[in-house]
């Protein structure tokens, strides 16, 4: 096994055993620092894919900003150890199911799929420049909705934080 | 790697974040197995767009990550205001539109 396949098992693994650690922790800050670690993990598969700039930016929005708003949350509702109930047994066991049967049907529609082999794609495209590029002159009308989209969603974080006087 | 390795990964964490949705009482961890499932279809997406040899799907990718911010600040909010007014972040008690 070359040092890529390793890398990909490593990564699998870490991501896939933290996601687990972020459903079934009774901590609450546990999750999150389970899910910081599970970020990192899949932010390593993309660069084993090439893709750069999703590798930056992964690690930039989802663990420097999301994760750090959601670790603020926690902080300011001072959430204890374990204060919060668990569900009913049977109804944590009727969502495993559920999620073991949509884990099952995906598998098994993957199964007839015929999918070319990744080395054939080109390394180039993950690049910032040549993403920029098509940014820049293909998606530019979604690039410039989005500013339009975060202001309006600043507004509305705002509106709905206030303290009522 | 073969492409289905990537795929098989990206399963994986769909479903276990839709296990962790269904199976949680707080309402900032189901929050954030949210974010996992996001996570899972961007790890698929790049992948795909690597097999294609199409940049518009790392395109998608970026703005799948724009559109998560945002949502987080205005959910957190929301949860937030909740937790000022019921001092609980329990989805039995917040399943009521008005209290």
């Amino acid at each position: 096994m070359d040092i890529q396949q390793i890398l990909f098992w490593v990564l699998a693994i870490t991501a896939i055993g933290c996601a687990l650690g972020v459903i079934l922790s009774r901590n609450p800050i546990n999750s999150a620092l389970f899910l910081i670690v599970t970020f990192f993990a899949v932010s390593g598969n993309y660069l084993l894919l090439n893709a750069q700039f999703l590798f930056i930016v992964n690690i930039i929005v989802y663990t420097g900003a999301i994760m750090v708003l959601f670790l603020f949350v926690f902080m300011l509702m001072n959430l204890d150890a374990d204060s919060e109930p668990q569900k009913n047994r049977l109804i944590q066991l009727a969502g495993v199911i559920s999620g073991g049967i949509l884990f099952m049907v995906l598998l098994a529609s993957l199964r007839s799929a015929s999918l070319s082999p990744l080395e054939k794609g080109s390394t180039e495209i993950g690049l910032i420049k040549n993403l920029g590029k098509v940014l820049f002159t293909d998606y530019v009308l979604p690039f410039e909705i989005s500013s339009v989209l975060f202001l309006s969603s600043m507004v509305g974080a705002i509106v709905i934080g206030k303290k009522e006087d | 790697m073969p492409t289905q390795y990537y795929l098989f990964l990206s399963i994986a964490l769909f479903c276990i974040g839709v296990m962790g949705t269904l199976m949680r009482r707080n309402a900032i961890i189901i929050f954030m197995c949210i974010e996992l499932m996001l996570n899972a279809v961007n790890l698929l997406l790049v992948a795909f767009s690597k097999m294609y040899n199409d940049p518009s799907a790392q395109i998608f990718v970026f703005f799948i990550m724009v559109v998560a911010a945002a949502e987080v600040s205005v959910g957190l909010a929301i949860i937030v205001l909740m937790y000022r007014k019921v001092h609980s972040v329990d989805i039995n008690i917040l399943n009521r539109l008005k209290h």
